[in-house]
């Protein structure tokens, strides 16, 4: 997994709520047996209209706005364990997603892609949406060593919260299964105990 | 200390502790399906990692499948790919799979409980959400990420911090023709999608422990619509009937001695929540939803509520409905009745017996998807099958079929379905199409009035 400490960029803003994984990524395209290509079909959609072309009001479509920060409404990643979810949003570009409010499962899922979920309180989700739909240049720093996001030139800041031990494989690039591997003595021991128990 | 249920069955799975981090759980059993699976066994074979523990591991087959014709190849290359992906990985790491054509195959979460792989007590999970449905036998389940499915081949285990607790009370006599899928959307609809979320949930109460295992899954199968990873219910005698003579649940002396350690995990008195919400059963009436997420639930004699905000008015203008509308008489061309929430053999006999002797209106496509091989066979056994034929419906292969329409069974956009699953969401059912989420019940009545309707009172007199 790559490293990740700080990110700044624009952003794009989509205060829909309740924006859940078959938004993100349709069913129907949940047939490949790899992790590459699924960006092509992120938020399908809405992103496209029904003959295939690009419905130009949809925020990832519209040239004003750019970057690889994805603003977006309470309850983001809801529904579906689908980590295709996770993967379309990195193979877009994002690096960053922020919301009021993420559902568990996309939350873990995306921590384990190096995709940073950024929750913040409802007023600064409105401060940072406000700020890059009246100024789509607008940049934003998301500083994960120190755990805050800020609008770039302004004292807006906020700090946000991540498990400890996420945010030391996100900052290292680990992830968990070479730490659960390192375990396996303690889990065989377990799996002993846990037999003659119950 | 007080403990409670989850409490105890968590507790007793905890490997390790991290400090200032999360806890490694130990996985009992660890099911798996075509869709989420095949990258996580990519990733085993990129870094040569062997799969940990093969017999804790079984396979179906059963989101990407076909319902018609399920012995001949299937016609989708993408989907007979991905399904013959299972069939390769399972064999070269000497996984059990269930697969097409096998006698248990089905859909993972009717086929696990039927087959007695859950158990009380245990700790399940799957990479699909609706995992949580296992939590009705007193057992920690919950869906997971295809990097956490890899995680579990190779270890057994997860890096998990413990989420809080969370006591749903439903108390009371249930009213004539509510059934378990009611009381679930009536309670995501009273508590909201997000409200569960980095919780774990028991269903406390007489009315769960007055259901059936049937209705005890359908309402734990939608735990994570309210967020919530999993939902538990305490087992009882109801659990260990249930359990007792399934292929793959202890037998003999070794079954009472499971029993004996069963009854323990109960909710001590007076053990602390974090959250904790109450209703009365006599308020529940038969549910539909009207938009785009599951909480978006109204009594079938309810209207639409009136609220200014922008997702809701999308949400409407997507469903095309408007505020203060009632859904009742609305003119419905699709009926499903299947999916993981309700495609068991109890919701098919609540659909026939209203069924039973009538017709299905002619503008209305009604199609009946059993969870499993088993579940189709006991259709076919008790003569539902010529119940369902008789009066218009028609009757397919088992699968997730229509709930997520990854294979053919979609509906057509613009299109309204009522529909036994479990998501609403925009185009779940097929590109552009419209779900309104009901009971087995609400749904066969719709189907023979051809426009949302709710079974008359003497219809449903013998039935729940």
């Amino acid at each position: 997994m790559e490293k990740f400490r700080t990110h700044t960029s624009k952003a794009i803003p989509l205060p829909i709520e309740n924006i859940d994984t078959d938004q993100i990524i349709p069913a129907r395209f949940l047939k490949a047996t790899n992790k590459a290509g699924f960006g092509e079909n992120l938020f399908r959609d809405w992103r496209y209209n029904k003959d295939g072309s690009l419905n130009s009001s949809f925020a990832l479509n519209d040239p004003k706005y750019s970057g690889s920060i994805l603003i977006a409404g309470n309850n983001f990643g809801c529904g579906s364990s689908r980590e295709h979810a996770a993967w379309s949003l990195a193979d877009y570009g994002l690096k960053v997603i922020v919301s009021s409010y993420f559902a568990d499962i996309f939350k873990g899922n995306a921590l384990n892609n190096g995709l940073l979920p950024v929750q913040v309180s409802p007023e600064y989700l409105k401060t940072l949406i406000d700020a890059v739909q009246s100024d789509p240049e607008t940049q934003i720093l998301v500083n994960l060593e120190e755990q805050f996001i800020t609008l770039k030139g302004s004292d807006k800041k906020e700090s946000f919260e991540i498990d400890a031990y996420k945010k030391l494989c996100l900052l290292n690039g680990y992830d968990d299964i070479d730490f659960l591997i390192s375990k396996k003595d303690k889990i065989e021991e377990f799996e002993k105990e846990l037999n003659t128990q119950i | 200390m007080k403990k409670t249920l989850f409490d105890k069955v968590w507790d007793s799975h905890v490997v390790d502790s991290v400090e200032n981090g999360p806890q490694i759980l130990y996985i009992d059993k660890h099911l798996i399906h075509e869709v989420t699976s095949p990258q996580a066994f990519a990733e085993l074979e990129q870094r040569n990692i062997p799969l940990f523990r093969p017999d804790q591991v079984v396979a179906t087959a059963d989101h990407n499948v076909p319902t018609l014709d399920q012995h001949l190849p299937i016609k989708d290359a993408l989907s007979r790919n991905q399904v013959q992906q299972l069939t390769e990985n399972c064999e070269k790491h000497g996984v059990t799979l269930y697969g097409l054509g096998h006698k248990y195959q089905g859909i993972v979460h009717v086929m696990a409980p039927e087959l007695g792989i859950t158990q009380p007590g245990m700790t399940m999970v799957c990479g699909d959400s609706h995992t949580s449905t296992h939590g009705a036998f007193g057992t920690i389940a919950f869906g997971i990420g295809t990097s956490q499915v890899a995680q579990v081949f190779a270890s057994q285990c997860l890096l998990l911090s413990k989420p809080k607790k969370m006591r749903i009370n439903v108390n009371g006599k249930l009213r004539k023709g509510v059934l378990p899928k009611d009381v679930i959307l009536y309670v995501i609809a009273k508590l909201g999608t997000n409200s569960g979320t980095g919780y774990f949930a028991e269903y406390a109460g007489d009315v769960f422990e007055n259901m059936s295992m049937e209705g005890r899954m359908t309402v734990c199968n939608m735990s994570i619509e309210m967020g919530a990873r999993g939902g538990m219910i305490a087992p009882d005698e109801t659990t260990f009937a249930y359990v007792k003579g399934k292929e793959f649940a202890p037998k003999g002396e070794e079954f009472e001695k499971k029993v004996a350690y069963w009854k323990t995990l109960k909710t001590d008195e007076g053990a602390a929540f974090d959250q904790e919400y109450s209703f009365d059963a006599e308020d529940i009436e038969p549910m539909v939803t009207y938009g785009t997420n599951p909480g978006m639930g109204i009594k079938i004699n309810g209207q639409i509520p009136e609220l200014d905000d922008i997702s809701f008015e999308k949400s409407l203008q997507y469903m095309g409905f408007r505020k203060g509308e009632s859904l009742l008489g609305k003119p419905i061309n699709y009926v499903f009745i299947g999916s993981c929430t309700n495609s068991r053999i109890e919701d098919f006999r609540v659909a026939a017996d209203y069924i039973k002797g009538k017709q299905k209106a002619a503008n209305v496509n009604a199609l009946i998807v059993p969870g499993s091989q088993q579940v189709a066979r006991q259709i076919e056994e008790e003569g539902l099958r010529q119940v369902f034929e008789e009066a218009g419906f028609v009757l397919r292969q088992p699968g997730c079929s229509a709930c997520l329409a990854m294979n053919d069974d979609k509906i057509p956009e613009g299109e309204y379905c009522v529909s036994t699953s479990n998501r609403n969401f925009e185009g779940r059912q097929g590109q552009g199409a419209r779900t309104i989420l009901a009971s087995p019940l609400i749904a066969a009545a719709t189907a023979v009035k051809g426009a949302i309707a709710t079974p008359y009172e003497e219809e449903v007199a013998e039935l729940v």
